[in-house]
């Protein structure tokens, strides 16, 4: 089991890493969590959305937020993404597995997967 | 909902929008009952609102006209026998409590399914209000207060992806024991 020790150890490493993160953070990934989008599946697209981030070693440059309603239930889970000068893109219908490719070649790659976007959608 | 996990994870998220800044979340079961509430010090309902909340047409938000949740978990709990009842003050105390009782042995009763999976997204969501998660079924327990855990971290976030999956693996392992019981 996971120890109070073992938290320290994080928080030290953290700490030391303080300095190089600040300013930094443009990119936003917001994936809705309100009840259509939980029954729509958006916990475990949020999961990975945090996971992806962390294993690619994003974490100074993406951060993944929650919000409400987004207002298109019919679409969910939606997740929308804001990077630094670019207007927002908006994935809709999302799923864990779709995740690993909005982070390798929206994210990282700076090239949208319009396949996922609402406006292959309708 | 799939699971009572996620009706858990929509309930929270509507104390979070009432800006609590302390939720509570707690379980506790025996061998035919599983019982819920989850209590937060958010800005409350008046008593006109509460009196309308388990009607699909009552909801505060302008983007639709219908609130799903509470109608969604009613349901869930109705449908076994259960039942959920609500308090909430809009005064000094302000706040509300929600409590959702079902009736394990029921063919209709969810299954709670990913309860870990809830309780770290509601900690990486809200990493600066206080979350207390207990759960307790016959003798074993798991409990988890982010106040404690931020004595530790000492101004390091709860939403760093480290400290995130340091608390799935401590529930998990709480789990683990809790089913040796
Ligand atoms: N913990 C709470 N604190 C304050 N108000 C609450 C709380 N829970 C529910 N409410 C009020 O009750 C209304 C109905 O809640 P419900 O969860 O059923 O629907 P909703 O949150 O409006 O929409 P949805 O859940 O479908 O996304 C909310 O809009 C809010 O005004
Ligand atoms: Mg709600």
């Amino acid at each position: 089991m996971k120890t109070l020790a073992e938290l320290a150890a994080i928080r030290d490493k953290m700490k030391a890493q303080v300095a190089l993160r600040e300013g930094n953070g443009n990119t936003r990934i917001v994936v809705g969590m309100a009840t259509c989008g939980i029954a729509a599946g958006a916990r475990p697209v949020l999961n990975a959305f945090v996971d992806e981030v962390a294993k690619n070693g994003l974490s100074e440059t993406v951060t993944v937020t929650q919000t409400g309603c987004i207002g298109i239930c019919q679409y969910e889970p939606v997740v929308e993404v804001y990077t630094g000068s670019d207007e927002k893109v908006t994935y809709v219908k999302m799923t864990a597995e779709k995740v690993e490719k909005v982070i390798k070649e929206h994210i990282m790659g700076g090239k949208v997967v319009s396949e996922y976007t609402i406006g292959a959608s309708v | 909902m799939k699971e009572l996990s996620l009706n858990i994870l929509d309930i929270v998220q509507n104390s979070v929008k009432a800006g609590a800044t302390r939720i509570e979340i707690c379980l506790e079961e025996t061998d035919e009952r599983f019982s819920f509430w989850v209590r937060d010090n958010g800005c409350g309902m008046s008593e006109e609102l509460l009196s309308r909340v388990k009607d699909p047409f009552a909801t505060t938000r302008t983007t639709r006209n219908v609130g799903l949740g509470i109608p969604l978990l009613t349901l869930a709990a109705e449908q076994t026998g259960g039942g959920v009842s609500i308090e909430s003050s809009t005064g000094e105390d302000h706040g509300t409590l929600i409590r959702a009782d079902f009736n394990k042995r029921h063919i209709d009763f969810t299954p709670l399914g990913d309860i870990v999976s809830t309780v770290t997204t509601v900690i990486q969501g809200n990493p600066d209000t206080d979350v207390i998660f207990s759960h307790s079924a016959g003798e074993g327990r798991v409990e988890l207060s982010t106040p404690e855990l931020r004595e530790v971290l000492d101004g390091v976030s709860l939403s760093e992806p480290e400290v995130l999956a340091w608390i799935e693996e401590n529930l998990r392992g709480q789990y683990d024991q809790m089913r040796m019981f």
